[in-house]
């Protein structure tokens, strides 16, 4: 009986995950297509200043942009069911392409704000973040960084 | 003191090298904090409060940075870059190293 109810709490949670999770991840590619659109006039590169750089630099500033992404509960059961068999994880690239995007994002719109006119020598870094629970049932959330030299 | 990426600062040259100048700084969450990442993991998103954590984390580990580069006697620090990693159950360490040089 008890086992029962543990199967019917996964599956609730399944449930509940996968009608949040994916609402929210709609809602968020939506708001990062619009934000790339009206970020899309700032140039970012991520080559230094081995190539010409814009004329006349007078000023230069640190840019970081993070996020923390948790995943949903359904992603996370279905990753685990993936690891059984092998293959492409498809649940998890949504996940890591969103938090990329919106690291860099909130890099552009930084730089965008103090007005730079390039940002320099860009660089990414993702990391793993585990939660209180550890192990096979922590759900596990990401952290992405994205930071480079702005110039004006 | 100026920060950046690129491995010299544009229009300004240096004229000292000082060496490698880090910081870092090792956060964990605190349990309210927990509790509601907790109830996001299941419908997942953005954890803002960690996002503020560690972004707070990262400044402090800058200013670290910053304050060995200007006893080094420095006045920028070139070619800065960021590490994470997640050092024990629950708590992170933001890491920041870069060279100290001083620039005219």
């Amino acid at each position: 009986m008890e086992n029962i109810l543990q199967v019917l709490f996964v599956l609730f949670l399944m449930i509940i995950g996968y009608l949040f999770g994916s609402y929210r991840e709609k809602r968020h590619f939506k708001s990062l297509q619009q934000r790339e659109k009206n970020t899309l006039h700032l140039s970012v590169a991520n080559f230094g200043n081995q190539q010409a750089l814009i004329a006349e630099v007078t000023e230069t500033k640190l840019i970081v942009g993070s996020v923390v992404i948790s995943i949903d509960y359904f992603k996370k059961i279905s990753a685990i069911l993936r690891n059984l068999v092998g293959g492409k994880v498809i649940v998890y690239e949504s996940l890591l392409d969103r938090s990329r995007r919106e690291a860099v994002l909130r890099m552009k719109e930084q730089a965008i704000e103090w007005q730079a006119k390039q940002v320099l020598n860009v660089r990414l870094e993702t990391v793993a973040i585990g939660g209180r629970f550890g192990g096979r049932t922590d759900p596990g959330s990401i952290e992405v960084i994205a930071y480079g030299t702005g110039v004006k | 003191m100026i920060l950046t990426t690129l491995e010299t600062v544009p229009g300004k040259n240096i004229t000292e090298h000082y060496g490698l100048v880090q910081g870092s700084t090792i956060r964990a969450k605190h349990i309210g904090k927990d509790i509601m990442a907790g109830f996001k993991n299941i419908v997942g998103g953005e954890l803002k409060s960690y996002t503020e954590l560690l972004q707070e984390a990262r400044e402090e580990a800058v200013k670290r940075m910053e304050d060995q580069a200007e006893q080094k006697g420095a006045n920028a620090v070139v070619n800065i870059r960021f590490a994470t990693s997640s050092v024990a159950q629950g708590a992170a360490e933001l890491f920041a190293y870069g060279t100290a040089v001083k620039v005219e």
